[in-house]
């Protein structure tokens, strides 16, 4: 049952600090401000950058290969509080990976998970569907509606 | 003796302000932004982190204004740059069939789960210039279609049901995952190495090497099973968290080559794949890395080795175009020394040659 809810626990993590690394460093400091969140922590590790070799597979489901590298920014930070938040995402805004880490510092500590998950990643969420779902449309729009055209007789 | 010679740092200093000056060109002219490059010469942007095996296109970008336009010269300082970077990790391996899918064509197949899908292709245009452009008029914004998202298994998966094609490329058990970046490179290389090396590899010298097997050198008889453009999720392992963490999305464009296959010593009759993966929307270059990946597999497969496109060590030696333009480049700095050498070497032998055949009058050669 404890592994159970830490599991989800952790699904919860990955999510909020998935949108936060999806948006931008202005969506991250508009919303923690209007969620009244005070953005600062001590600084543990970076934010610095660094890369990542991203992987595929051969044929799309076969053992992995490298396909090439792609720069990544990190930080880790702790609040007065001693809660310990990490931030990864692709790119190097330094600012927003900073900004990501200390909320998901707050996200770890007692009271701070309901307002950053409220407040933060549900808008978060709502911006990037919005975004997925309009680029689905247009993409939609150039699917092509095959028809057959009757030929001969009969 | 040996006289070592110094100069042209003044010439050298000179030489790279008037490199800047022509780079920005006339002052008049408003300098170019990174967004404006970005947002309006985006393929472009895909070349340089695709062949400079880095995803970061602001950083492309820049690399693009600092070269003038030179893509490759681009590509050489994202390459440049990357070496500057501490490496984070291996990401978990992407999963092409959950793409957020921009464009989704088959040749194979009229009607498959998730449909065909354009996307923005130029496929289809009439290839004549619009003088709308050079104008700068206003874009309509592009037609909306409701609809459910579709699940998009890959083509691959569908003709798998039946046997008659390969499965998906694997690796023996405890084969460790090869790295270019990490180890020199080996002659035979496996199909995973050689994947990373052609997925970096020159656009155009791959596209040349598809063209030749399409013309019968290696003849393959491919067919697209697919190819599709779109966004997938990059997760990374770290040790600090439980979980995979999320790092964001990347386009990519990945490419299904079905080949027909007529079977050999080693593998009864089914068709085959070749298989490519880029950084990026570039259709070209996912194409023909997928058409050399299927010719380059002529060894596994027990095919005979006849063509260029076939020979790994001839393809991937001369894949990358950094290497390629440093070796051929090197050639004009000063090498004043070595051709010294080489005049030197000719006039004694010249001399030899005349004393031993008697004055300067050319004689008939003896063989």
């Amino acid at each position: 049952m404890e592994r159970r809810s830490e599991r989800s626990d952790n699904m919860a993590r990955k999510t909020a600090m998935a949108a936060f690394a999806m948006a931008s460093a202005e969506d991250l400091r508009i919303l923690g401000k209007e969620a009244g969140l005070v953005l600062d922590a001590k600084s543990l590790r970076g934010p610095e950058t660094g890369l990542v070799t991203v992987r595929g597979r051969i044929g799309g489901g076969g053992a992995p290969f490298n396909t090439g590298e792609a720069t990544v920014t990190r930080a880790t930070v702790q609040l007065a509080s001693g809660e310990v938040g990490h931030a990864y995402a692709l790119g190097r805004d330094k600012e927003k990976v900073r900004l990501a880490a200390i909320l998901d510092a707050i996200w770890c500590s007692p009271s701070g998970r309901e307002v950053v998950d409220q407040r933060i990643v549900a808008p978060l969420m709502r911006i990037q569907a919005e975004r997925d779902s309009r680029r689905h449309a247009e993409a939609a729009a150039t699917k092509v509606d095959f028809f057959t055209m009757v030929r001969g007789e009969d | 003796m040996y006289v070592a010679v110094k100069g042209g740092e003044a010439a050298i200093r000179n030489a790279h302000r008037l490199l800047a000056d022509r780079r920005r060109g006339d002052r008049s002219v408003p300098a170019l932004r990174l967004d404006q490059i970005v947002e309006q010469l985006g393929l472009g942007v895909d070349r340089v982190m695709s062949e400079g095996a880095l995803y970061d296109r602001e950083l492309a970008a820049l690399a693009i204004v600092q070269a003038r336009g030179d893509l490759i010269e681009a590509i050489f300082l994202v390459r440049a740059y990357r070496t500057t970077l501490p490496r984070f990790g291996y990401t978990r391996p992407v999963d092409t069939a959950a793409m957020l899918a921009e464009r989704r064509v088959s040749a194979t197949y009229k009607d498959l789960p998730g449909g065909q899908m354009l996307g923005p292709t130029f496929d289809y245009t009439h290839r004549l210039l619009d003088p709308e452009l050079a104008e700068g008029s206003e874009v309509p914004e592009p037609e909306l279609r409701d609809e459910a998202v579709e699940a998009m298994p890959r083509v691959s998966d569908i003709l798998g049901g039946e046997g008659l094609i390969e499965p998906d490329g694997a690796m023996p058990a405890g084969h460790v995952t090869g790295d270019i970046t990490r180890e020199p490179t080996e002659f035979p290389m496996e199909r995973d190495t050689r994947l990373q090396a052609l997925s970096r590899g020159d656009e155009g010298f791959l596209l040349a090497l598809a063209y030749s097997t399409q013309r019968g050198y290696a003849r393959s008889h491919p067919f697209v099973g697919e190819i599709r453009i779109g966004e997938v999720e990059l997760e990374l392992e770290v040790p600090e968290l439980d979980f995979p963490v999320t790092l964001g999305r990347i386009r990519v464009t990945e490419c299904q080559m079905v080949n027909q296959f007529h079977g050999s010593a080693k593998v009864p009759q089914e068709f085959t794949r070749g298989y490519g993966l880029v950084f990026g929307q570039s259709e070209r270059k996912a194409m023909a890395m997928s058409l050399c990946d299927r010719a380059l597999r002529a060894r596994e497969l027990g095919e005979d080795i006849t063509a260029a496109a076939q020979d790994e060590e001839f393809v991937i030696s001369h894949s990358d175009n950094v290497q390629a333009t440093g070796f051929v480049e090197h050639l004009k700095l000063p090498h004043y020394v070595d051709f010294q050498a080489e005049l030197d070497l000719v006039r004694r032998m010249r001399a030899e040659h005349e004393a031993a055949h008697g004055g300067g009058e050319r004689k008939e050669a003896a063989e």
